[in-house]
């Protein structure tokens, strides 16, 4: 048929390379080289886009995800960065019936470890009928004999679990490693499916793809349920952005509607947990922990931890709060625990396990350790208790009976000397999925990350997954240490699937819902990046007013202005100087800390700004005029940020802080500028140096329709409420946000910080210009310092 | 066997050069009570009196007192006053089994409850594995010795190796280090045989308790009754199980030792864990009576 012979051939083209290793199952093709039928459909969608239209929808992807801000942070040496995020554009396609089965497996599994992990935190059963050998507890690390004896308020120790897997030769899914200990990826998972739905906009609606929400939505609802009739909230509790995985956590919080809290904000106060917040100590009554156990407790856990909450052990022991998943889930990742789980099964449910894992045998048994010394050369050898995937290999393993880097003594002494401690497990061989590589599928390794979730009516498992493609052809599980890249998983139904998202009724029982809560760090770094913003806009016009004059003679003015610039940390020698740059980057660093609450826009306006500044600072801007355009460049982007931030921002309590720390600034900065530039001794030229700072130079001229003399600057600058640069513009901003702020324990009676406040915008409201001397402006810049201590001391500490 | 009476007060103080804020402590002060130790009488306390309190037992069942203090404090201190009766008779003969069945023995005890010796064998916070302390331990030890005897030899031996010497080591200095310089004090010298016995396979943990102040009539003041004293236990097979031996003063624990708590290194044992959130320096002074009264 000529239909079919016109859509063969740009599938041949797509395919051409499509070669797929003899001896590996290949998720796309079937052993005879024909297309799996649940690929069918997306592989002939490919095929029929130009090579122009495909190149347009990957970059429409990338786009999509640089907008969103997903990134993730390598750590190389001492350093680390933020590195773009590598999506393969081609997701894995997986049948609804097969998928079916293998979460039929999940569930299994995520039943078994549960039984045991109660059974190492409590009776010790398993050790003691000989079902899992002592030593592989006792000398695991994570097995945190602290918590032994706590039995988890909500009746289970395990609520949200990773496994990840890969598919065998003959065609079966098996497990390389179960994650337990705080798994990351579902919030990858999604991003990857928001960019996947964008570049297959047209196709994906009507692909019967299992949508992803339905599995978040239940997961949200069981840990809101967790909270019981309790007050306490549910939050999760990160490492902090220094942690590779940070983004997710923030964009995990902001998805589902949790605080996103470190240890620091979090205080064991009597028996319960209290988060620090704006409106005092509040209790936190479920934590979806994603720190590692031994850093949460300095205390009762790793004393060298500078991460952990001093008494969380003692929170979880006195049930004041659930934990996600509790404290020492980490002893099930221990890949010992593989070689041993297949019987604890058996014995436990008398089921065997649905879903396999890598086959390992634990070198501390002699017949076991005959077994690998004789199959060398099909082994990966390493750390019994090592928590690592099989494929994150280290410097010590074996691999096919030779050491991966340092030989230090022969394997076999190795495995004499040391076997209790060794693993061996097969050195399997992983499934290809088609990736694009310019314009052409080919053939990678992969495995796939699944997630399982605890709700009220069993374990649900996310109908999709987090898929790491290797790098090379190469299917061995090597491969995947590398990095390579990572796609989505669609599950393909039968059917069409109904549209989900995450607004969607709730599943679980009805559940009060309690207003938003600051915590008072995410409050602090809002304030500062507020006072941040300001400084740099304040020395950005300093500067600008400097070099536009530079070219004129040296004047005492330059010199005077050239001096006041330097006692604000900025050297005038450069154009685009250090110190400038510096409070970018301060700003940016605020808010990298509180991505949960900040927009992605506002994010991009901020790190634009200071990819300008740097660019600009690295380039050969001269002083005098061309530093003086560059200042307005920055200028510029400045007042794009603030827009965003004044138009866009929804006004919650974190907006005040943001706005407060702005004007706290401003008016400490146009006192400063008074005092150095409208003093009877300042050099000629100077109030008009006042007015251009203080961004009023066309204010003053349709107000006075004079030149500017000292009783003008003040009044302009200090007293009139209606100029927004003015300082009692910005006590007044103060005031107003200060009675909009929660009340707190000290009820109706007036704060430090309120009383503060209304002494300098009372003395500036009953002034007339020729009171604001120098001296009484110094006195308020000392008034100002108190202002920001009260706030500080009330709010934020 | 010899039974005695002591009265025991223990005072650990803290002097802060700026008040320290959210202070929460975990105390493992207590005696425990065993078969030839009972507490009497005895009581853990603070001054000032702290906001919270919590009484309890850690995993290795040593008694423990957690408390949170919620005001900055610049001085606190942490005490325990209390009676126990110690009796011990004549040192045990030798059953222990050979060092070569040792690991047999050990894998024969199928437990992970606290008394269990498996804990006590692979690395802790503060002992670690360390190739210079194992060869040193394994020239002094031979599969076919007897375990208790190589546990004694290791212990003459670590005595003879270390000198006494309250300044040359911190709380938190590294066994390994304390090897090398040849000197520290009874957490250094104990530590030290802790990680020699487990590098020959024989599990070993750590003893914190109280010497005797003022010996009997004719004997020497043993070294460590100033301040808390630290000793070892080790694993000797099925048969003799635990016994107790202090390598800071070359012998085995007797009826002059009183038992406050046991775990794998001093990290499960210490007096006082806190969390102080201070910014400037701060002293500790640390005062121990053990008087016999019959």
């Amino acid at each position: 048929m000529s239909d079919s012979a016109a859509r063969s051939s740009p599938l041949d083209g797509l395919l051409e390379h499509y070669r797929p290793r003899p001896g590996v199952a290949d998720e796309l093709m079937q052993a005879d080289g024909s297309l799996r039928a649940v690929w069918a459909p997306l592989i002939r969608q490919l095929a029929r886009l130009s090579p122009e239209d495909l190149a347009q929808r990957t970059a429409r992807a990338d786009q999509y995800l640089k907008d969103a801000g997903v990134y993730y942070r390598q750590y190389t040496g001492t350093s680390s960065t933020e590195r773009d995020w590598p999506l393969s554009h081609i997701p894995v396609a997986i049948g609804g019936e097969e998928w079916q089965q293998l979460s039929e497996g999940i569930v299994q599994r995520a039943e078994l470890l549960e039984r045991v992990m109660a059974d190492l935190y409590g009776p010790g059963d398993l050790v003691s009928y000989g079902l899992l050998p002592a030593e592989l507890v006792t000398r695991n690390p994570e097995w945190l004999r602290p918590v032994v004896g706590i039995h988890p308020r909500s009746g289970h120790f395990l609520h949200f679990l990773a496994f990840e897997i890969g598919r065998s030769p003959d065609g079966s899914w098996f497990v390389l490693g179960d994650r337990t200990q705080a798994p990351s990826g579902a919030g990858f998972a999604l991003e990857n499916r928001m960019a996947t739905s964008r570049m297959f906009h047209d196709y994906f609606p009507t692909a019967n793809v299992e949508r992803l929400a339905g599995f978040f939505r239940g997961f949200r609802d069981a840990v809101n349920g967790l909270r019981g009739d309790s007050d306490g909230r549910a939050a999760i509790l990160t490492p902090g952005q220094h942690t590779d995985t940070y983004f997710e956590h923030a964009y995990i919080a902001r998805y589902l509607g949790f605080m996103l809290l470190e240890s620091d904000d979090l205080r064991v106060e009597r028996g319960s947990l209290m988060v620090s917040t704006v409106t005092g100590p509040q209790p936190v009554s479920v934590l979806w922990r994603r720190l590692d156990s031994r850093f949460s407790d300095p205390l009762e856990l790793d004393e060298s931890s500078a991460l952990g909450t001093p008494g969380m052990v003692s929170a979880l022991r006195s049930g004041a709060i659930t934990m996600l998943n509790s404290l020492g889930s980490g002893v099930l990742e221990a890949r010992a625990l593989m070689a041993f789980l297949p019987r604890i099964s058996q014995a436990l449910t008398g089921e065997t396990l649905k879903l396999p894992n890598i086959a390992t045998w634990w070198c501390g048994q002699e017949q076991e350790r005959a077994y690998v010394r004789e199959n060398l050369d099909r082994m990966m050898i390493g750390p019994a208790l090592s928590t690592r995937l099989p494929f994150e290999l280290d410097a010590s393993t074996v691999l096919g009976g030779s050491f991966r880097r340092t030989a230090t003594q022969p394997v076999e002494d190795w495995l004499r000397k040391d076997a209790a401690n060794l693993v061996g497990q097969e050195a399997v061989t992983l499934s290809t999925t088609p990736a694009l590589i310019d314009g052409q599928l080919v053939p990678r390794p992969m495995v796939v990350r699944v997630f399982a979730a605890r709700t009220p009516q069993g374990w649900t498992v996310m109908p999709g997954g987090y898929a790491r493609i290797g790098r090379t052809e190469d299917p061995t599980a090597l491969a995947m240490q590398k990095g390579g890249s990572v796609a989505d998983v669609w599950i393909v139904g039968d059917g069409p699937v109904r549209t989900d998202s995450l607004s969607a009724q709730p599943t679980g029982p009805f559940v009060r819902r309690l207003p938003g809560l600051l915590p008072s760090r995410a409050a602090d770094n809002l304030y500062w990046l507020g006072r941040y913003v300001e400084r740099a806009e304040a020395q950005v016009r300093k500067l600008r007013a400097y070099h536009l004059r530079l070219e004129d003679e040296v004047l005492p003015l330059v010199e005077h202005l050239g001096d006041y610039i330097t006692e604000f940390g900025t050297k005038v020698e450069d154009a685009v100087p250090y110190g400038l740059l510096d409070l970018f980057d301060a700003a940016r660093g605020c808010a990298g800390k509180i991505r949960d609450r900040f927009s992605t826009d506002g994010w991009h306006a901020l790190d634009d700004l200071s990819n300008t500044a740097h660019t600009l600072a690295a380039g050969s801007v001269t002083a005098g005029d061309d530093a003086a355009r560059a200042m307005s460049v920055l200028l510029r982007k400045l007042a794009g940020f603030s827009g965003l931030v004044h138009e866009n921002m929804f006004r919650d309590i974190g907006w005040r802080f943001l706005t407060m720390g702005r004007a706290l600034e401003r008016a400490d900065n146009i006192a400063s500028l008074l005092i150095s530039f409208a003093d009877r001794t300042a050099p000629p030229g100077s109030l008009d140096v006042a007015v251009e700072v203080g961004d009023s130079v066309m204010i003053h001229r349709r107000r006075y329709s004079v030149e500017t003399n000292r009783n003008t600057v003040i009044d302009l600058l200090a007293l009139d409420p209606d100029n927004p640069r003015s300082l009692i513009c910005q006590t007044r901003l103060l005031r107003e946000q200060e009675a909009a702020l929660p009340r707190g324990a000290a009820g109706r009676q007036m704060s430090e910080f309120a009383r503060h406040v209304l002494r300098l915008d009372t003395d500036l409201a009953v002034a007339v210009p020729e009171e604001i001397t120098t001296a009484r402006l110094t006195k308020m810049r000392k008034e100002i310092a108190a202002i920001s201590d009260a706030l500080t001391a009330q709010y934020l500490a | 066997m010899t039974t005695t009476l002591y009265d025991i007060t223990l005072r650990i103080s803290y002097r802060y050069e700026s008040p320290a804020g959210a202070n929460r402590t975990l105390l493992r002060m207590l005696p425990l009570t065993l078969g030839d130790q009972q507490l009497i009488s005895g009581f853990v306390s603070a001054g000032p009196e702290p906001d919270f309190r919590r009484d309890g037992s850690d995993f290795f069942g040593n008694s423990t007192t957690e408390m949170a203090h919620d005001a900055p404090l610049s001085e606190i201190d942490f005490r325990f006053t209390g009676r126990v009766r110690r009796s011990a008779g004549a040192p045990p003969l030798d059953l222990s089994c050979g060092l070569g069945q040792l690991p047999d023995e050990l894998s024969a005890i199928r437990s992970i409850g606290p008394a269990s010796p498996h804990h006590f064998l692979g690395d802790s916070d503060r002992v670690r594995q360390d190739p210079d302390i194992a060869a040193f331990a394994h020239d002094l030890t031979h599969p076919g010795m007897s375990t208790l005897g190589a546990v004694l030899a290791v212990s003459r031996a670590v005595h003879a190796h270390m000198a006494f010497d309250p300044k040359a080591t911190e709380v938190t200095t590294a066994p390994v280090e304390a090897f090398r310089e040849k000197r520290g004090v009874c957490q250094d010298f104990s530590h030290i045989t802790i990680a020699a016995l487990r590098a020959v396979g024989i599990p070993a943990g750590y003893v914190s308790g109280f010497l005797r102040t003022t010996p009997p009539p004719g004997q020497k003041r043993l070294e460590g009754a100033d301040a808390m004293h630290a000793w070892v236990q080790a694993w000797c097979g099925a048969e003799l199980g635990w016994v107790q031996v202090d390598p800071t003063n070359d012998m085995m624990v007797g009826a002059d030792h009183i038992l406050v708590a046991i775990g794998r290194d001093y990290s499960d044992v210490a007096p006082v864990k806190g969390s102080l959130r201070s910014t400037g320096s701060h002293t500790t002074e640390h005062q121990v009576d053990v008087i016999s009264v019959g």
